[in-house]
Formats: C-alpha cells, structure tokens, sequence
C-alpha cells in the first residue's frame, strides 16, 4: 500500500514488521526480491498486496495476473466497482501505475481520451480500460462500443464475476440463467434470474476488432498469454476474465479456483480467441464435467439441487444444454494431447484438492 | 484580423488558436456548427489535434477529462440535452479539479422540445463546481474561449463558456480574431503538475470516506472562490496585449446617479442597452454579469451601491422558486445597507424574441406596488387556461 | 441603421443571403449583423433571416421587426399577406418571381421589384438558388454598397467555377436594373 503521507506510511510498515516479524516490501521497489516464493520471482507488481478485497476475490486475482504483463508502461482507467473500491480508498492506493477512476459507465470513454492524449503528444504509453461486467455489459456498455468502432489503441478488461457485487450482489446482463441475487431470488415463484447471460463476446466480436478473448482466473497461463498478445496489438483489444465473487456466488474463499476452473470445463464460461471478427483459437476441454459439478459448488445456485423439485430439474437441464450448445457452437471438444486444454495447465491444478475436498 | 464571422465558425478558429491536444464533441443543436468547423479545420490541415468524434455527449466530457487528466490541453463543447446527459461527468470533472474548456452554446432544457436559447442547461450543472463565464457578443466569447484555457490551467478548474444558441451562434458579426503567434505567445503551453504519468505513478479519483469528504468540498468550494481574482487578471492580462476586455466579472454602465439598475447576463445585455438608449426618461444603470460561478458577490454589493430598484433578469428559472440569477443577486444582497429592491423577471425563456421595447415595460413595472416578486415577464398569460394563469 | 428581412425557403440559400449581405457590408467597412431566425424547419419550409447594417457596433440582438427592405426569394410566399408587416414607410421590397413589378405592387402597395432570380439562377448556376441574383438586382437600385462588395463577399465562400458562374450573374442582373432607383430609400 502507498500512503500519501509519507510519515504514517513508515509507521505503518513498522507496525507490520513488529506485528509480522517480516520486512514488509518497499512499494517504490517495482522489481524486488521478498521473502515469499511470489516476492521472489520478478514479475512486475502493478496491484500491489494490501488493498481491500475480500479473501478468494478473483477479480483482485485476475487484476494482478493483467497488470503484471501489462505494465509498468500503462495506464488505467477504471470504472467504479469493487476493483476500484479496494484498491483505492484515500489516501491509499494498491497501484503502481497511473489510474484515474471517473465514474461507473465511462471506463472506456475516459481511456479514449487518455489513448488520444498519448497519440497526441506521441507517446506510445499503453492505456488500459478496466470495469466489472455491470459497468461493461450493462451501463458502459455505449462508451465500451464506441471505443472499440473509434479504434483506440486501448485494452479493455471486463473482470466479470456476473452480478453487481459492490452494491451487494444484484443481477446483471451478464448473470447467468437462474442464478439466485438480490434482485434476482430465488422464491416460491421464480427460479433465480429469468433471463439468459448477455453472449458479450459476440457483440464484441461483430465490432470486427483486431482481438478479442475470454479467459478464466483458473488458467493464469492462458490469460497473461492473451494479455501480452492484446498489449503488442495497435488498435481495440477485449478481454473478458470470468472471475468468482465468493461472497456473490456463495462459496468458500478457498475454493475460488476450481469454481472457475469447473465453469471452463463444464462449457458454460467457453473459452475463445476471436480475431477480426471470426473464432481463431478455443480452450479445449477433454473431460467435460456436467454444469451440476460447477453449480453444485455455488449457493447461488442452490435452488436447482433439489432433485424432487421439477422446476429446478428443469432449469438444471436448460443450463446443461447452455453448455451443451456452448460446446458444440465453438467445438470445444478436445482429443488427445494439448498443452493448452484445460487438463494441460499443470500451474493451478494443486488447488484442485482443495476443491474437492 | 477583422472579419465578418458567423459565432460558430468564429469559435472554433479560437479553439484551434489554442492548440488544442484533444477534441472530443457531439453534436446537437445549436452547438453544431462549432464542432463542424472545428472537424473542417482539422480536415483541412489548419488544425492537429486529436478530434474523437464520440457516440454520446456523456462520452464527449469523459474523453476530455479522461485526455485533460493524462496532460492534454482539452476541449468539448455541447448544448441543453447534451449538457444534461454529460451532467454527471461534469461534477466529476470539476470534483477531480481537471483543468480544460466547455463551450455551452446555452438552450432550453425538454421536456416540451425546445431547440432555442436560454440558460437552463448552464444553470442545471451550476452546483457542479465548473468556472461559468458569460459571453454578451461573438467577439467576447471568442476573447473568453481563449482566456478559459489560461483561467482553466491557472486554477485547476474547468471553465464553461456560456454563449446563447443561435442568438451568438448563429449570428454572423465582425469579429477580431487574432493570430496564431499573438495567441502563442499570450497563452502558456498547457501545464497539469497531477497528470498521470507512468515516470510517477498517481491514483486518481480515489473513493472518499467521511473521514476527508469534507474537506475535500471545501477546498473546491475555496478553489472556485478564488478563481475569482485569477479571472480579473486574466481579462487584464488580455487587454494589456489585445487592446480590448471582456467586462472581467461583471461591468456597470450607465448614469452615475441612476436610481434603478437592470442586471444580466449573455447576449440579452446588448438589447437592453440599445433599449435604455432608446428610452425617454430618467437613465438607468446596466450590469453585465460575466462570472455566474464563481459568483463575484463584492463585485456586485459595489455595483449596485445608491441603487433604489434593481431589475435581474432570469434566461431560466427554477419552477417553485422562480428566477435563479435573482434568487443568488437577493442572497447576496440580503444584509447590504440601503439595498435595492429587487425585482425578478424571466425573459426569452426557450428562444421568445426579447424586443428592445422590453425595456420601456421592464422600468415601468417598477412603478407597481402589486407587482410579483417574480414572473415570467413575456409570458402571455391568455395564452394558457384559467386555473394555469 | 438599416435592417432587412429575408423570406424563403429552406434550400433557397436564405440564410446564406443574410450571410452574403453582411459580407459585402463587411467588405465595404461597415459593421453588420446576420442570422436566422432559426427552427426545426426541412426543405421546403419558410424561412426568415434577419440582417442590420450600420457604421457603430451593433448591440441589437432581436429580431428585424420593421425593416426597411424586404428579399422575398420564394414569390409562393406572397401567399401569406403578412410578409409585409411592419415594413417602414417608403421601403422597398425586392421578389424573386416573373410577374411584373406592378401586379405585385398594387397588392401590397408598396415599392416593389420582380426579379426572374431562379430562372437566371438555373442559367447561370445551374441550380435554383436565386440569391445573388436578388442581391445583386437590390445593391444595384438603392446603391448604398458597391456591387464589388458583393463580389468580394462571394470571393470569400465560393472559388472556381461556381464563383465565376455567381460573378457573371451579378453582371447580367446589374444589367437589368435601374441603378440608384432605390437610393433615396438608403436612409429610410
């Protein structure tokens, strides 16, 4: 954490250090060598640790796995949302990089004008466009389409964790079909949200932008992989990274991982590259899991396990054939040996333990 | 140089006098014509500047302050609607203390849809915290629109340039532009000591408890006050090098020993004074308000000092209160010895023709004893039902 | 001061007519004011403009209520027996229309000149836009600017062959006009 002023910030480290018995990191030190095995390796820190999140956020997660290829020559606009929320309450701040946050819908207007401001004092500083799926699906979503038709040179990021979480869990565009949230309960009449998640990536994709992908926080690989790609590309890029709330979705912090991971894998969150336009590239998956393995884990989700209940078995098929038509539509199938599908990315299946347990 | 320019066209070649880093505009009447020029001259050659043609008001205002913010010098310009749906925007602007130029090309606010001028759409975003400065004639807004860069940077504010729609903008006058290299050299290059930069990273637009809000109003409030004397010597500044002023926060005129004063604001002033030339009888005193925020509250004690009667005129009003301008002049006036009576009037609300004979019935209202403490003076009541008059 | 009112419609170039004569004030050093009196108005609407010429800064910002001349480029708008109102005492009304100046005259009793504007407009332009025509025929009688003034304030918005095309009409319409029929009228 940086502080403003400078005197409570040593004290504040000292403190840590007595409390800890650990040195603190020094936040000017962008490249350092800590303690932990994460501190060791020299990876650019853009978020930095401390900031508010809750325990097992993803977007904290997803939001450090970007900047740390993204930066440090970029800079942020960020719509209000958690992400903004956590990271900075004054006068403390998690980033290491310029960040401006304006307001809730404009994200990708801002950026558009800091993108414009580099070509025209021609510097080639990266911007950055962040916001949670409420700020891109729903209220950005105008600024988000004119950014992408104008052409900026800006990557925008959509930490989508499906619902209005920093309001208290309110159902988006992006919510999936039946899902359980404040707006959108489950009761003696409705099962969850009515209606289905809004096919984003496609809209995105009719904007015939050079690139645009979904990602999940379960494969870190995969998402730094497409970050680094998107940053060399000159023009609009899109990232969706579909990113558990624990305290949204209904499930333990830990456990944060294999959610994602299990949404992958069951074809309901499909991972895809598109490029100008046309699928180029999909995360295979080699042993597809039934959405009951991913649902099941969620309380948000709860009213559908109920198997004397014929409305939620109803609903249980209707998502198991979202999947389905998800899996067929972009052929996520996989055969044989792939160090890319989901059962080739050895980097986080230690979590899967946990998962299960 | 001295040339027959119609207001729009003549704004946009002040803008581009400017150097403008960024330019982002939407387009909606009458502010139109501004943002044509400006994409003219850009096409033409005559001006860099990254113009983002964007796809809503709403965007225009976060691409400026997303570009001021990232050290551009910044410009965007819209009208009624327009200024409405950027409302949100603009607060945030002003609450970042961003620095850049807003033409208001002023028009009524719907609903019923009306494309003509009056002050509703300034006065709406009046509480945002933004500099808003008053134009009477095409050559005063173009002097303003250059000025408010250098008022902008000066202050960290952003800086509203008010000119009524159509009325100005519309109008094709003989108006002094000056040079390119006059301009250069008057106006410092565009400096924003909190932009972002990745050599020394800064948050921006931190979420702020109770613990700071507070003080956080306070010095905006403070900072807007004390724009106050940046924008006298800014209009002194203008007029040492271009021989000519635009009235710095308001400007008096008229008899020494006038007993009765009339108070506006924009382009109405020029009738009224050839109204008060016309007019047989004793003289009256006419005061030119340029500042409305920061609002110059000695300025204007001093103004109207030996007045027995003040008129204000409103171009907007607050339904339930009445004239906005008025209600500021009276709080302002509240507690001054001897201060004059004041009497309220709304005029051309949504682009009705002020007549130079307003005048003559605007002092002898005066004389009414009965007469409201406000009404909306051309107002045709037999125009409306019985219970609406 | 002298004030004008323009009448047409949209598409005819009315508003352009009120730029154009505030031009050619401008190029003869006078100071002048020009504009619409703007609405939502499509093709094909009536369409007013307003001009004021003068020698000191003009404040006046209302709309030309009693003008000492009137350009009427659309003579269907002499349908409306209102377009005269409050035209001063000895001004002077200028139609773009092929009925004669009498016939017109007598229906509004006041000073009048028909001009075939669109019709030279069509030969000399290629498109019916009649106002240099109508500006050129009105300089011409009451004199009180040079016709070069005209010229320059075109020099300004046109170039090319369109502007030699407006150059030659002003010409022919110099040609068919008595000059300084009108001059008395300058101080209406």
């Amino acid at each position: 954490m940086t502080t403003t002023d400078n005197t409570k910030r040593v004290a504040r480290l000292a403190e840590l250090r007595e409390k800890f018995g650990r040195h603190p990191v020094e936040p000017q030190e962008k490249h350092y060598q800590g303690g932990s095995q994460r501190d060791r390796q020299p990876r650019f820190c853009g978020l930095e640790s401390g900031h508010r999140a809750c325990q097992g956020c993803g977007e904290a997660l997803a939001a450090r796995l970007v900047m740390e290829c993204a930066g440090p020559d970029v800079m942020v606009a960020n719509a209000t949302g958690c992400l903004e929320v956590f990271t900075t309450p004054w006068p403390q701040t998690a980033w290491q990089v310029p960040w401006i946050h304006s307001l809730f819908e404009n994200s990708a207007a801002v950026a558009s004008g800091m993108e414009a401001a580099m070509k025209a004092k021609g510097k080639n500083t990266k911007i950055l466009a962040f916001g949670g799926d409420g700020g891109t699906y729903d209220i950005g979503f105008q600024a988000l389409s004119g950014m992408l038709e104008r052409y900026h040179n800006i990557l925008y990021v959509c930490y989508d964790n499906e619902a209005y979480m920093n309001t208290g869990i309110q159902r988006s565009s992006s919510t999936p079909h039946a899902a359980s949230t404040t707006t959108s309960p489950a009761g003696a009449e409705r099962m969850g949200k009515r209606h289905l998640k809004k096919d984003l990536l496609s809209i995105i994709a009719a904007h015939h932008i050079p690139y645009s992908a979904s990602a999940s926080v379960a494969y870190p690989a995969d998402l730094q992989r497409k970050v680094r790609y998107a940053m060399g590309i000159e023009g609009p890029t899109f990232l969706v990274v579909h990113s558990p709330c624990p305290l949204g979705w209904k499930h333990d912090s830990h456990v944060t991982i294999e959610v994602a991971r299990r949404a992958v894998e069951c074809g309901l969150f499909p991972v895809v590259e598109v490029e100008r336009g046309a699928v180029a590239n999909v995360m295979p998956i080699r042993e597809v899991r039934p959405v009951a393995d991913y649902l099941g884990m969620q309380g948000r989700f709860g009213h559908l396990m109920d198997p004397n209940d014929p409305r939620a078995v109803e609903e249980l098929t209707h998502l198991q054939a979202l999947a389905d038509y998800n899996i067929s539509h972009y052929n996520l199938r996989g055969e044989g040996e792939d160090p890319a599908d989901t059962a080739g990315i050895t980097l986080v299946a230690r979590d899967r333990a946990a998962g299960e347990s | 140089m001295r040339e027959a320019l119609e207001g729009s066209q003549a704004i946009a070649r002040a803008v581009a006098l400017c150097d403008p880093d960024v330019v982002a505009a939407y387009p909606i009447t009458p502010q139109t014509h501004i943002v044509e020029n400006l994409s003219k001259l850009v096409a033409e050659g005559d001006l860099h500047t990254e113009f983002v043609s964007v796809e809503s008001e709403f965007s225009a205002a976060s691409v400026v302050l997303g570009a001021a913010a990232s050290g551009a010098r910044a410009y965007t310009a819209s009208s009624s609607q327009g200024v409405l749906l950027m409302a949100e925007v603009l607060f945030n602007i002003a609450g970042m203390r961003i620095p850049l130029t807003m033409t208001v090309a002023n028009r009524a606010v719907s609903a019923p849809l009306n494309i003509w001028n009056d002050h509703a759409d300034s006065m709406a975003v009046r509480d945002s915290g933004w500099i808003q400065l008053h134009c009477e004639n095409n050559q005063e807004a173009v002097d303003t629109t250059i000025q408010s860069f250098k008022i902008a940077q000066d202050t960290d504010l952003p800086v509203m340039v008010c000119m009524d729609g159509f009325v100005l903008t519309h109008t094709m006058e003989v108006i002094d532009i000056p040079t390119h290299a006059q301009v250069r050299k008057w106006l410092p290059p565009f400096v924003f000591k909190r932009a972002l930069d990745p050599s020394d990273p800064k948050s921006l637009g931190a979420l702020v408890s109770p613990d700071f809000f507070p003080e956080v109003r306070h010095s905006h409030h403070a900072a807007v006050d004390k724009a106050l004397p940046v924008i006298e010597k800014v209009d002194a500044s203008w007029a040492k090098t271009f021989k000519r002023d635009c009235g710095g926060l308001l400007t008096v005129e008229g008899p020494e020993d006038a007993k009765v004063g009339i108070l506006a604001m924009g382009s109405t002033v020029g009738t009224l004074r050839t109204g008060l030339e016309h007019h047989d009888g004793p003289g009256a005193k006419l005061i030119k308000l340029r500042a409305f925020r920061p609002f110059p509250a000695d300025a204007l004690r001093a103004a109207v000092a030996g007045l027995d009667s003040l008129i204000v005129i409103d171009r907007a009003i607050s339904p339930g209160l009445g004239g906005i301008l008025g209600s500021e002049v009276k709080s302002t006036l509240y507690g001054m010895p001897n201060a004059p009576r004041i009497h309220n009037h709304a005029i051309g609300l949504g682009g009705r023709d002020i007549p130079e004979s307003i005048v003559g019935d605007l002092l002898s209202s005066i004389e009414d004893p009965d007469a409201p403490a406000f009404s909306v003076f051309d107002a045709d009541l037999s125009m409306l039902p019985p219970e609406d008059r | 001061m002298i004030e004008y009112r323009i009448h047409g419609r949209g598409g005819q170039g009315s508003v352009a007519a009120a730029y154009l004569l505030a031009s050619a004030a401008f190029e003869a050093g006078h100071t002048c004011q020009a504009f619409p009196a703007f609405g939502a108005e499509r093709r094909g609407a009536p369409v007013t403009a307003f001009v004021r010429i003068d020698n000191k800064p003009i404040h006046l910002r209302s709309q030309v209520r009693t003008p000492d001349f009137l350009i009427v480029q659309d003579d269907t708008l002499l349908l409306d027996r209102e377009i005269t109102d409050g035209l001063k005492p000895g001004g002077a009304m200028i139609v773009n229309t092929k009925r004669s100046d009498d016939e017109v005259a007598e229906a509004f009793s006041c000073r009048t000149k028909c001009i075939p504007a669109t019709e030279l407009a069509m030969e000399y332009i290629g498109r019916p836009i009649p106002n240099t025509a109508l500006l050129a025929a009105f300089l011409t009688m009451t004199g009180h600017l040079p016709v070069d003034a005209l010229a320059a304030a075109l020099k300004g918005r046109f170039k090319g062959k369109l502007l030699d095309n407006n150059l030659a009409l002003i010409q022919r319409v110099t040609g068919m006009v008595e000059p300084g029929a009108w001059k008395e009228t300058e101080h209406a």
